[in-house]
């Protein structure tokens, strides 16, 4: 185990400079100038431009700037955006918000999806299970920008001191709730559906009807040998939308007005501030390797059959 | 919404601007009078919230040319002169008295005493001629730099890049400061042209302009970071891309003085959750309505009494790249200008909240007569045809624009007019972001007809056609060149008394609408909204909240 994880979080590091060099390219490999539009319908001065060109190395080429990127980063400075701000500060102002709304999304996923994806799976064919059926189609089927401005209306019109339609630059956990549905809707969508047919399908197996003639108790067999072995797929879907959650919730972000990276990333492509997509995905892509590790870890535990030495 | 000054963003159509004058009505007459102690309490111990953008350059007047950065430099510091919130006159601010020569060469500006910075320091003479060397000085880099081209020896301070932006280095400028600024005494400085300017007093008022205390020298990376100003309000903190505070600075002598303590400009994720905001009143001012607001005018709806309008100093036009031998015929170009209906077309697509243009300025433009382009920018279908005929272009004729800023709808329907009144093929041509367009139209390789849009950095006439239409200009990016017109606008340049300038750039004007390099369509008012915390709610003529009016409910 101890080596399997070490050997894990060995192969961060490739991964890490393969993923990192790859945005770094990508970005400025996209075509436009980053002063092109920046002076509006005026061509920005020579002497602007020269002196910007300079500052941020874009004369260099695209090895050499990524060299420097890195060395700096790796002592810890994450450069400077255009405007002259440390890319590190702001990070570390977003970076939480976005961790907090992902993580009110998922648990709001797991605790109403799998709730509900375990009362349909026992029950199967009953109204509950239509219900549930046709409530997540809608679900799914209802992009996250109509769910979002529906509820802010709802919230404008209810004109609740203690729910305001947007959320403040504190993002308080409280206020993280409803953006947080909104967010995570979809995916617990998915969530009801995947524990539910899971469940059905681990009902009929063997070692469920072994269980039964032994006679152990229902709750037993439901709560450690049915949920503990239909558990994998939906927690492999749960660490997975994490991470994405966390980069891509522009759209949320947008209608609740939340300071987090996904929109911090979406404007920063257009604007090609190429230090601050870089940092904040850096940021992501160790996110998403750590959490990949803890499921890998889970799925030992919550099957035995399954060893890493 | 990103950017600028510059019309980058959404449509942000508009009505009427007797709103302006509506809500000014309260407090006519002074601040001091009858309100006074509760009303002052009330003041000070509220904070107001605007709605603004992330600065795009460090906070230094003199690098700073978009409108996010602008409302802070605005608030921070205080120039020479300071544009009337109403009129958009120029009046004295920060000068005392200033004395053109009558030959136009020369201008001497004589500051008021105990004026502060907001660290304490005197604002001298010295201050506003260090700054405008600093920000003209090529190798700093600033944005502004060519706002002081007309100074003597400016050439010696700025230095030509040899190939554009390629690898090569400019050199070394001849010069580190303008021969023609002279200090004369701690309160007065001359400055001296290179050939007569009589509208500079004019001019004076922009950022570009502003003075910048001795710690800005000192250390220009801490002054970044935290800027000193001599203007209304002083900074307090800011957080990146989140919010900015500034507070009253009590030592602050002009009489655009705020009566409210407090505000934050805050930089919000997307336009629809600022409006939000400011319908649920946790927003206290927005100056523009995000598209779906203005859907069906939804926002005069929801705001109701809590709404204006004010105009601004923007134009917009269809530009033609004449450097592209196919848009050669001003006959041609004149049959476009008249086959559209600009009336149908700010109505129906604009809800009736712009208004259609007739010249090359706009209202509100101290000095401008409207009615320059006359006819030609009228509606008229025969004319149009027959001078289409005479042209003998042949199609198809395409319009372009970034996609991403809400102008599909309007160029369609200038399309159709097109269509309907040439029979000439018209069609709408996105491209990805306002960056890839410019970099087509910096590099002179359009092939189509372009929208482009304007708002003057000063009020005067001269801003709108100098940049725009001289040869040479910063932003003749069409590339319009008429030695008449050349030589009218250097006539007008030359004037030694503003009003004979207006006079002649009005001239100049009107000859460039019988060439008609680019279409004026109509300009674009701003709507705006408040939370009912305020009162006294006007916008001035930059689009911003006049903060030297405004007040606690």
């Amino acid at each position: 185990m101890g080596r399997y994880v070490l050997r894990r979080l060995l192969q961060i590091v490739p991964v890490f400079i393969g993923t990192t060099f790859l945005i770094y390219v990508l970005i400025w490999a996209i075509p436009g100038d980053p002063f092109a539009g920046l002076c509006g319908e005026r061509r920005c001065p020579d002497s602007f431009i020269a002196t910007m060109t300079e500052k941020y190395h874009l004369n260099d080429s695209i090895f050499v700037q990524y060299f420097k990127y890195m060395t700096a980063l790796v002592q810890g400075d994450f450069g400077e955006t255009f405007n002259g701000q440390s890319v590190g500060e702001l990070i570390s102002l977003r970076f939480p918000v976005s961790v907090r709304l992902a993580i009110v999304a998922v648990a709001i996923e797991a605790l109403i999806g799998v709730t509900a994806g375990i009362l349909t799976g026992l029950r199967g064919r009953s109204f509950l299970d239509n219900l549930v059926l046709a409530s997540t189609l809608f679900l799914i089927s209802m992009p996250t920008f109509v769910t979002g401005f529906v509820v802010q209306q709802l919230l404008l019109k209810g004109d609740w001191e203690f729910l305001p339609p947007t959320v403040s630059d504190q993002a308080r956990w409280s206020e993280l709730i409803i953006p947080g549905f909104v967010l995570g809707a979809v995916a617990m969508a998915f969530v009801a559906r995947l524990t539910r047919t899971s469940i059905m399908e681990n009902k009929r197996s063997d070692y469920m009807r072994t269980a039964r003639a032994k006679g152990l108790p229902n709750s037993r067999i439901v709560g450690v040998h049915l949920l503990r072995n239909s558990a994998i797929p939906v927690l492999t879907f749960l660490g997975t939308s994490l991470g994405g959650l966390m980069g891509g919730a522009i759209v949320t972000e947008g209608i609740f007005d939340i300071k987090g990276v996904g929109g911090l990333i979406y404007r920063s492509i257009l604007d090609k501030e190429g230090f601050i997509v870089t940092g904040v995905v850096v940021l992501l892509v160790i996110v998403f390797l750590m959490v990949n590790l803890i499921i890998d870890l889970l799925y030992a535990v919550l099957d035995p059959r399954i060893r890493y030495d | 919404m990103r950017r600028s000054r510059w019309l980058v963003g959404v449509a942000m159509p508009l009505t009427l601007a007797l709103a302006v004058a509506a809500c000014g009505g309260g407090g006519s007459s002074t601040s001091g009078g009858s309100g006074s102690g509760s009303d002052q309490a009330k003041n000070d111990g509220t904070e107001i919230t605007v709605h603004g953008t992330e600065p795009q350059n460090p906070l230094v007047p003199g690098n700073t040319n978009e409108e996010g950065g602008a409302k802070v430099i605005d608030s921070l510091f205080a120039g020479l002169v300071r544009y009337d919130p109403v009129s958009n006159e120029p009046k004295n601010n920060n000068a005392e008295k200033i004395d053109l020569a009558p030959d136009g060469m020369s201008v001497t500006f004589t500051l008021k005493k105990g004026w502060k910075f907001h660290d304490g320091t005197d604002v001298k003479a010295k201050n506003y001629v260090d700054a405008w060397n600093y920000t003209a000085y090529g190798p700093n880099g600033q944005l502004a730099a060519s706002f002081y081209a007309q100074i003597k020896g400016y050439t010696d301070v700025a230095s030509e890049d040899p190939d554009g932006d390629g690898p090569q280095k400019a050199p070394e400028p001849k010069a580190k400061t303008m021969s023609g600024l002279q200090v004369l005494d701690d309160y007065s400085f001359k400055v001296t042209f290179s050939e007569p300017h009589a509208i500079f007093p004019v001019k004076v008022g922009y950022q570009a302009y502003y003075p910048l205390p001795d710690a800005f020298f000192a250390d220009p990376k801490a002054f970044a970071a935290k800027p000193i100003g001599n203007g209304p309000f002083k900074f307090v903190s800011r957080v990146p891309k989140q919010e900015l505070k500034v507070e009253r600075f009590d030592g602050y002598l002009g009489e655009d003085k705020p009566k409210i303590k407090m505000v934050k400009y805050v930089f919000p994720e997307s336009l629809d959750a600022s409006y939000a905001q400011v319908k649920g009143g946790q927003l206290d001012f927005l100056e523009q309505m995000p598209p779906s607001a203005l859907a069906g005018n939804i926002w005069k709806q929801d705001l109701k009494d809590r709404s204006g309008t004010g105009d601004v100093l923007s134009i917009q036009v269809l530009a033609f790249p004449l450097y592209d031998p196919k848009y050669q015929n001003p006959d041609f170009r004149k049959a476009i200008s008249m086959a559209i209906n600009r009336d149908e077309v700010t109505k129906k697509i604009f809800e009736g909240l712009r208004k259609p243009a007739d010249g090359y300025a706009v209202a509100k433009t101290p000095g401008w007569s409207e009615g320059k382009c006359g006819d030609l920018c009228k509606f008229n279908p025969d004319k149009a045809k027959e001078l289409f005929a005479k042209s003998g272009f042949k199609g198809p004729l395409e319009i372009t624009s970034n996609a991403d800023g809400g102008h599909k709808e309007w160029i369609e329907a200038v399309c159709g007019n097109i269509k309907n009144t040439l029979g000439l093929d018209c069609n709408f041509v996105p491209v990805q972001s306002f960056g890839e367009v410019r970099k087509k139209i910096t590099a002179h390789s359009m092939t189509q007809l372009y929208r482009a849009g304007w708002i003057a950095d000063y009020p005067e006439v001269e801003n709108f056609l100098n940049p725009l239409y001289r040869t040479g200009g910063s932003s003749n990016d069409g590339l319009y060149t008429n030695a008449a017109v050349d030589a009218k606008l250097a006539e007008a340049d030359k004037a030694t008394t503003i009003d004979a300038a207006n006079k002649l750039y009005g001239e100049a004007e009107a000859m460039i609408a019988q060439d008609m390099p680019a279409i004026p369509l109509w300009n674009s008012p701003r709507n705006y909204g408040w939370s009912n915390k305020l009162k006294n709610v006007r916008m001035t003529p930059k689009g911003q909240l006049d903060l030297s009016f405004v007040e606690i409910a």
